[in-house]
């Protein structure tokens, strides 16, 4: 089962990719995370892995997961080792113009599912659908908030240093 | 060896039984009857000790590997349907338990031998853990012996003995473990707000024996999955369930299909109570009662601990089987 969502972030794409990237704020950020834990002693790029929980109704679904692509600033996916089967990916797209700040548009994609699991499993999964859709689009409300309100908080700052200086 | 462990939907034969009820004669006590009748009485219960050894001697000897974390992995999406669906379960403070190593999860008992409170919680422990680690339950030798229960056996399910506990606890498992087992299973639903291990202490001298921590697991709901209005503890006696099948109650209660329903051995369609189900911080005997804890004092805080726990799911719950 694939879930995706979207939304435009009001930031430049390394601005978002820094909230992405680190592992730190996916409690934070992420709806429904019940975890998100380095394993091992690499905490980001292609290799590093975190065990990762999501509350989906009943239980917390999840496992071990890899980092497969790290294409910075713009893809970062994510594959199951152990756990739940599973596929994430971010993916980011900054649109620039003259007249405008730059936006960045998200995109978060989530592809579940157990192997072998029959009938059960293909209910499941779509049982769990609009929850895990639920999560992500939330997830991408709190992204951009968390993002636009930093992009704020350092354009203050900015101006003050301006300030202070002048 | 410890003694008094006892299990889910039962226990072994050596455990400290619950407390007799007044009158709880049975078939091999016949008080005043003549000698004839103290012949047939002995000749009958040494045939009941004869059944009864061939039923223990059918109960499988537990093969850890019978457990098959794939096999579970794929009924996952089953389980958490039924979870989901039926009981809305709700398991809480799974990072109480020890995130490696043997420990014994000590949990309170309902729902009959449908055993809600054991699927809800078995789910939850294999998404959170994952099933690659070690997850044995302990049941009824009946339970494991039965034909068609034998997929519990690929989830764990090994036959409540000491043996077995000690073997899976030697194995590196988290062994769940259901004091009460029978006793507590079956008692009245309008006493589902009770821990209830019948003075059962055979957990303790295990998680002692092996210094592995106790985490206790408490739940609700499960008695509300069907209306049981009797343990029905004397005609088990007068039956000699005990002895023949190691069975301490013929439980009678209401509930579907079979409206009244004796035994519960063909279990029953449980009504989708809410089940939830809350795991405490891990307790480690010899850092919190000494060197050499006393057991007794041991199952008092355990117990007590788990009874404020109930009262307190109890409390937030407002309809009956709607939670």
């Amino acid at each position: 089962m694939r879930t995706v969502a979207a939304l435009d972030v009001s930031a430049p794409a390394q601005a978002v990719w820094r909230t992405i990237a680190d592992p730190q704020s996916y409690l934070h950020v992420m709806a429904g995370i019940t975890r998100w834990e380095v394993c091992g002693e690499q905490r980001q790029g292609i290799g590093a892995r975190y065990k990762m929980l999501m509350r989906v109704r009943s239980a917390d679904i999840g496992g071990l997961i890899e980092i497969v692509e790290w294409d910075e600033p713009t893809e970062l996916a994510w594959t199951s080792v152990t756990g739940l089967d599973q596929r994430g990916r971010w993916r980011l797209r900054e649109h620039r113009t003259p007249s405008h700040p730059p936006r960045t548009h998200v995109e978060l994609r989530l592809s579940y599912g157990v192997a072998g699991s029959g009938l059960a499993g293909w209910l499941a999964e779509r049982l769990a659908a609009p929850t895990v859709a639920d999560h992500l689009r939330t997830s991408l409300r709190q992204l951009k908030r968390s993002v636009e309100h930093e992009q704020l908080r350092t354009a203050a700052a900015a101006r003050r240093g301006a300030r202070a200086r002048a | 060896m410890p003694e008094g462990l006892t299990t889910h939907a039962g226990h072994n034969g050596r455990a400290e039984h619950p407390p007799a009820p007044p009158g709880d004669g049975t078939a091999s006590r016949p008080g005043g009857l003549g000698a004839a009748g103290l012949g047939a009485a002995r000749l009958l219960e040494r045939a009941a000790r004869s059944v009864a050894g061939a039923v223990v001697s059918r109960a499988p000897r537990a093969d850890l590997d019978e457990r098959d974390p794939d096999y579970i992995r794929e009924h996952l999406p089953l389980l958490w349907l039924a979870c989901s669906l039926w009981y809305r379960g709700e398991v809480r403070g799974l990072g109480n338990i020890p995130e490696e190593g043997p420990v014994l999860l000590v949990g309170n008992h309902s729902g009959g031998n449908m055993t809600p409170d054991t699927v809800v919680f078995t789910l939850a422990f294999s998404t959170h853990f994952g099933v690659e680690r070690r997850f044995h339950q302990l049941a009824h030798n009946l339970v494991v012996s039965m034909p068609l229960l034998s997929f519990l056996r690929k989830y764990g399910t090994v036959a409540a003995s000491h043996e077995n506990a000690e073997r899976a606890l030697a194995a590196g498992a988290a062994v769940l473990v259901y004091p009460g087992g029978d006793w507590e299973v079956f008692r009245p639903s309008w006493q589902g707000g009770r821990i209830d291990f019948a003075g059962r202490k055979g957990w303790v001298r295990l998680a002692l024996h092996h210094d592995v921590p106790i985490v206790p697991v408490v739940s609700i709901g499960g008695q509300e999955t069907a209306l049981f209005v009797t343990r029905g503890e004397r005609i088990a006696s007068a039956l000699m369930l005990d002895k023949l099948f190691r069975l301490k109650v013929l439980p009678v209660s209401i509930s579907l299909p079979w409206v009244l329903n004796v035994g519960d051995l063909l279990g029953h369609i449980p009504l989708p109570a809410k089940i939830t189900v809350e795991a405490l911080p891990a307790i480690r005997l010899r850092e919190e009662f000494g060197e050499d804890p006393d057991v007794d004092e041991v199952y008092a805080y355990v117990t007590r601990l788990m009874q404020d726990t109930l009262d307190a799911l109890a409390a937030e719950r407002r309809v009956p089987v709607l939670g």
